[in-house]
């Protein structure tokens, strides 16, 4: 990574048609870590990513996003969305390579082909996604994801659509590509939270909560008695949050 | 293969029953002339028919290349430009209000009688499915690409050149087989108006002199022409746009 990866810190309410999506609230994404954030459809937790990744939203933010360097976030985040994004006329390669051919750079081949064989993926460079399984997929918009080499990532619920087996192994590699960057991770899954969150949130209609968490490393084995009852915790909690 | 089969049996039905209005009715061949003499004809007079094919087929040809590329120019002006929007469709659309047989004449007057009419004929009665298909295939890019195309910090031509074009190649290559379809239909019709040559120009002569079975051989000609040419262009154009549009 070429930047260092500061804390965001995102501070202030949303307001959608007319009516609180949230009211004023306060996260930090510490430094260096995985902040999770889990909650219920629609408590405007995507609404929260894609404030911070500068995206448009159908809500009005009265708030204020910044960094803990105070350098303005754009240009420093990358982003996974739920659907891999990637494009179905492009190979795997190409794909990797987006960012470069979209501000008109040369994209630095060496790089791409080293990334892509660190998510496994060699024997796959040259395919088009449709060739791809579910899992796959993901890996390369994961590596897309790393030649971007943004200090702060943005995940919203990247891993949602696949199996529970290669969704567990996605934890785990991401944890491990990922590692030392900033990082926000949408999802409605408390086992994912509990495996990969240095710090979790619970977002419903009353706001933000903090919940507990467990101690590094990660990401956190899926047979960890800790993790299990901290899955279940958690859980209880999204219920009774409401 | 089971798709040739039906193609075929479809044609062959439809060959039976011609033959048995003829046989049934008694009709006589300056009205409807059978299949056989049809095909006679044909054979017949390939050369003089083949003659006049080529000419149609140029114009078509040339029809297409301009009016696709028109087509294609002008979806990706309207979708990169909010005033070019506001400015070009209500002209685009009061153009394909009028009826292309209004202006045939008016072409054939400007342009005259040679193949120039034609072509424009061609490349108006074709622009419109191009353009509009080309059009609504940009406008649909969907969402999450252009919002990873913003978080890594494209500009706006390379997400037209890199995202949306590509995105919407499928939906040209759907306005691209409705045109290779329309476009016989512009140059004949501008044959009709005012010509010397072409299969348009052959069927009105050969109607004029009360050979039905002439015009029919004409007819059947312009017909295996744009079946093959939609056939070809479908071909070519899965080939190469082997993915649906992205959604």
């Amino acid at each position: 990574m070429t930047l260092a990866a500061p804390s965001v810190h995102l501070s202030g309410a949303a307001m959608l048609e007319g009516r609180p999506l949230f009211g004023q609230l306060d996260l930090t994404m510490a430094a260096q870590s995985w902040t999770c954030l889990l909650g219920s459809s629609g408590v405007g937790k995507t609404t929260i990513l894609r404030l911070i990744a500068g995206l448009d939203t159908a809500a009005i933010f009265d708030g204020q996003i910044t960094a803990s360097d105070n350098t303005p976030l754009r240009g420093r985040i990358a982003y996974m969305a739920q659907t891999d994004l990637l494009l179905p006329w492009a190979s795997v390669l190409d794909n990797v390579c987006l960012g470069a051919h979209l501000r008109g750079q040369t994209a630095d081949k060496d790089k791409a082909e080293a990334i892509i064989a660190r998510v496994g993926l060699t024997a796959h460079k040259q395919k088009k996604p449709a060739t791809l399984s579910g899992g796959q997929r993901q890996r390369a918009a994961l590596a897309r994801t790393l030649m971007e080499d943004r200090p702060i990532v943005l995940l919203d619920e990247p891993f949602s659509a696949l199996d529970t087996r290669t969704r567990s192994e996605m934890q785990e590699l991401a944890a491990e590509m990922l590692d030392g960057r900033t990082i926000l991770l949408v999802t409605h899954d408390p086992g994912e939270a509990a495996r990969l969150g240095h710090v979790i949130y619970i977002m419903s209609s009353q706001g933000l909560e903090t919940a507990d968490s467990l101690s590094p490393p990660l990401p956190r084995s899926f047979a960890d008695k800790d993790v299990l009852v901290l899955q279940s915790t958690l859980l209880t909690q999204l219920r009774s949050a409401g | 293969m089971r798709s040739a089969i039906y193609t075929a049996a479809a044609l062959a039905a439809v060959i039976i029953v011609w033959q048995m209005i003829v046989s049934l009715t008694g009709l006589p061949s300056y009205i409807l002339p059978a299949p056989m003499r049809v095909l006679d004809t044909l054979w017949g007079s390939r050369a003089l028919i083949a003659e006049h094919a080529v000419v149609t087929l140029i114009e078509v040809l040339v029809g297409l290349v301009i009016g696709a590329g028109l087509g294609v120019i002008t979806a990706i002006q309207l979708a990169m430009s909010a005033s070019a929007r506001l400015f070009l469709r209500p002209i685009l659309v009061f153009s394909q209000a009028l009826p292309v047989f209004a202006l045939a004449p008016i072409l054939t007057l400007w342009l005259g009688y040679g193949l120039g009419s034609k072509i424009a004929m061609a490349v108006l009665i074709i622009f419109f499915p191009v353009t509009s298909a080309f059009f609504d295939g940009l406008m649909k890019t969907p969402r999450g690409y252009l919002d990873l195309a913003q978080t890594m910090g494209a500009n706006t031509r390379h997400i037209m050149l890199k995202i949306r074009i590509p995105a919407a190649l499928p939906s040209l290559a759907s306005g691209l087989k409705l045109a290779a379809v329309y476009a016989p239909i512009g140059a004949t019709i501008g044959e009709w108006v005012g010509s010397s040559q072409g299969l348009g120009y052959l069927m009105l002569l050969a109607n004029g002199r009360v050979k039905t079975d002439l015009m029919f051989a004409a007819m059947l000609t312009l017909g295996v022409m744009s079946v093959t040419l939609y056939a070809l262009i479908s071909v070519v154009l899965d080939r190469l746009i082997n993915y649906e549009h992205p959604s």
